[in-house]
């Protein structure tokens, strides 16, 4: 019993020192679940913040002094952010996920909403096109929108709101809405699988970039990076070769993920095909430079490995592949502009089911070349050429 | 064929290889010795191209082919094979796939490319193997098989890094019948080891390195002659001796002592071999066995360097 003892402390003594002695890892294990845990107390709210503004479009077709009150009101209320627009600039903006929703207040509005009120008189349409991947802020904008045009009504007919209306067992709201969600066009429905495969796409293609950069590690380790660089190449062929077989790998990848997508789950591109594709080969860019970053920065490929995993998780998290951007925090939304992955996710869904031209894919594919480039140059700088001395 | 001039580096305020120089010239095969830590691998990395040198220069080829090899230098690699001491092939990737890799990157291609690693293949007795994956392999194959990824382009000059590590001794026996042949064909041939034997069968010229300097640099008989001693005994003792008091009787020196066995470089067996008999004697230790022979490859090592090659 006594031996077994022994040897059962022994066992237990050698695994917390060689655990504790990888201090990479244990810096992966406490500092992975602080940031990340922070990062959803941020977005989630931790009391303290300031409530993000939720952004919106109003437009203003009636021009009554109705209409223009609740307009007011709308800007007034510290919930949102509003641009008042014309139609189609508002429209155009949910398409691309600028605003959340655009409310048309329509011609008519300012005489029918207050006799509807009180029970006489067609309603007007109130028309609500909202962007479908953020559906969460439709039901708030309605409830909201209701409360203003009521208190507008009872300030515009000079009553105490509340005070005049019809009894409360009669009540409706005094106008109709129509919920329309943006997609390419109006008989396409909303295909939450076309956001999810950008997101899951992007993150798992960044990990393949991962084991790019590994494996640059690797093969240092096991003498190969020493054969390679024995040969008559260039640095640039050497690493080039890396970037342009990572980005292809990516882009084989990326492809066979929308393939199933498109088979399977039924998503579109129905934005721009050129610009779909100018997207994934951005992408699939940025996925390898990051994997030789991953290379240059590294140390040894455990430590690394763990280490850009976690970095990935961060970029993904930020980029809004798992829960939209727009609860962020405002500040976190600011600091998500920076990071590649959103403009990939953004742009991916730009092309699928948003349905946009190539003109907005041309953002993303120039930040994602950006971020790229950038990736490529600090890897090339840091790049440690020189064999390990023995 | 291949030529190091001077070679200096220095890692912080470390020297790691200072004022080296060495040649090896077509149809030979010379050996680089030194303990652990002497330079040999960075003195192999300059050779290769691979580290810059602080100072001294590498020239490979010979007349007018002959060509100064830098860091960025691309011709001169092309007529150096290198096989590094780890196993440097992709173990998921063909043996066939292995070499027409390596061999493309030396700008190899088609039929050539064809011959050439058939060749390499058959050299290194893999030929009936071409399409499996070197993951499928004994020890001894994939060693093999690191080899024949050097030799596809068909180089000059080879620098073999210990290439005998973790090999069973019949795979051993193959590796060597492969570099007796490419020194036959009149390659020039560089070959770091650890493994006296190894060096005293295969190469023509033996240089030996400490603190990154050349300490010897000849013939095996040229540097046997180093050792004062003429002959070695070993003698079987039961106990711990004083190395030291027998190191200072006349005629003796390189006294090592491993378990029970004593080593004892003795210049005239006759005259010398009693004294040290008896002194063993007078310190209560135990003969039970002794045998002369001549003095090895490792006691002239052990007398330059001070070191066991594995220290």
């Amino acid at each position: 019993m006594s031996n077994t003892l022994t040897a059962l402390k022994a066992l237990i003594k050698k695994d917390l020192v060689l655990y504790f002695s990888n201090r990479r890892a244990l810096l992966m294990s406490i500092a992975a679940p602080i940031a990340i845990a922070a990062f959803f107390g941020a977005v989630f709210g931790s009391g303290g913040e300031k409530p993000t503004r939720v952004p919106i479009a109003v437009v203003d077709a009636d021009g009554s002094a109705l209409s223009k009150a609740v307009v007011a009101a709308l800007q007034g209320d510290t919930t949102f952010e509003v641009r008042e627009l014309a139609e189609p600039e508002a429209v155009a903006l949910a398409q691309k996920g600028k605003v959340r929703v655009a409310i048309v207040l329509p011609a008519g509005f300012g005489a029918k909403t207050p006799a509807a009120l009180m029970g006489g008189g067609d309603k007007a349409a109130v028309t609500l096109h909202y962007d479908p991947s953020q559906a969460i802020a439709l039901p708030m904008v309605r409830g909201l929108l209701t409360q203003h045009v009521l208190k507008a009504i009872g300030e515009t007919m000079g009553a105490a709101p509340g005070g005049a209306g019809p009894p409360r067992s009669a009540f409706s709201a005094p106008y109709e809405t129509q919920a329309l969600a943006t997609t390419s066009t109006a008989d396409r429905p909303y295909n939450g699988y076309a956001h999810s495969f950008a997101g899951m796409g992007v993150q798992f293609i960044l990990f393949m970039g991962i084991e790019v950069g590994v494996g640059v590690l690797l093969a240092r380790r096991l003498g190969l990076w020493k054969r390679l660089r024995a040969a008559p190449l260039s640095r640039a062929t050497l690493l080039g070769s890396h970037i342009l077989s990572g980005a292809l790998t990516a882009l084989i990848l990326l492809a066979i993920i929308y393939a199933a997508a498109i088979a399977v789950f039924n998503v579109r591109i129905d934005g721009s095909v050129p610009g779909f594709i100018g997207i994934a080969v951005a992408f699939a860019l940025l996925t390898s430079s990051f994997g030789l970053l991953i290379a240059a920065i590294g140390k040894t490929p455990e430590a690394t490995r763990g280490l850009a995993i976690f970095a990935t998780l961060i970029m993904v998290m930020l980029g809004g592949a798992w829960v939209p951007s727009f609860i962020f925090p405002q500040w976190l939304q600011t600091v998500s502009l920076v990071v590649p992955t959103r403009w990939a996710v953004d742009g991916l869904d730009a092309m699928t089911w948003r349905g946009l031209g190539f003109g907005a894919a041309i953002g993303p594919i120039v930040a994602l070349l950006f971020f790229s480039a950038l990736f490529a140059a600090i890897a090339i700088w840091r790049f440690d050429w020189e064999e390990p001395r023995g | 064929m291949l030529e190091a001039r001077g070679l200096c580096k220095s890692y912080g305020s470390r020297a790691v290889v200072s004022d080296l120089s060495l040649a090896v010239a077509g149809g030979e095969i010379v050996g680089l010795l030194g303990p652990n830590g002497a330079g040999k691998s960075t003195t192999v990395a300059m050779l290769c191209g691979l580290v810059a040198a602080d100072a001294g220069e590498v020239f490979v080829g010979e007349g007018a082919a002959r060509q100064r090899l830098t860091e960025d230098s691309q011709a001169p690699r092309r007529r150096i094979g290198v096989v590094p001491q780890e196993l440097s092939i992709y173990e998921n990737l063909g043996t066939e796939a292995n070499l027409a890799l390596f061999g493309a990157l030396y700008g190899l291609s088609g039929t050539l490319l064809a011959e050439r690693v058939a060749a390499a293949l058959a050299l290194v007795g893999l030929a009936d193997r071409a399409r499996d994956k070197p993951s499928t392999f004994s020890g001894g194959m994939k060693r093999r098989l690191n080899i024949a990824a050097a030799l596809v382009h068909d180089p000059d000059i080879l620098i073999f890094d210990e290439p005998t590590v973790g090999v069973d001794p019949q795979s051993r026996n193959a590796i060597f019948d492969n570099l007796e042949e490419l020194r036959r064909r009149g390659k020039a041939l560089l070959y770091t080891t650890h493994y006296m034997e190894e060096a005293e069968r295969l190469c023509d010229r033996i240089v030996i390195v400490d603190h990154g300097k050349v300490v010897a640099s000849d013939t095996l008989a040229g540097i046997e002659r180093l050792l004062p001693a003429t002959q070695v005994l070993e003698i079987e003792v039961d106990g711990l001796v004083d190395l030291a008091a027998l190191g200072a009787l006349p005629g003796i020196d390189g006294v090592t002592q491993q378990g029970e066995l004593l080593r004892a470089g003795i210049a005239d067996l006759g005259c010398n071999a009693p004294a040290l008999l008896s002194a063993l004697a007078a310190s209560g230790r135990r003969v039970s066995r002794v045998t002369s022979a001549r003095p090895g490859l490792e006691d002239v090592f052990l007398s330059l360097t001070g070191k066991q090659l594995r220290d």
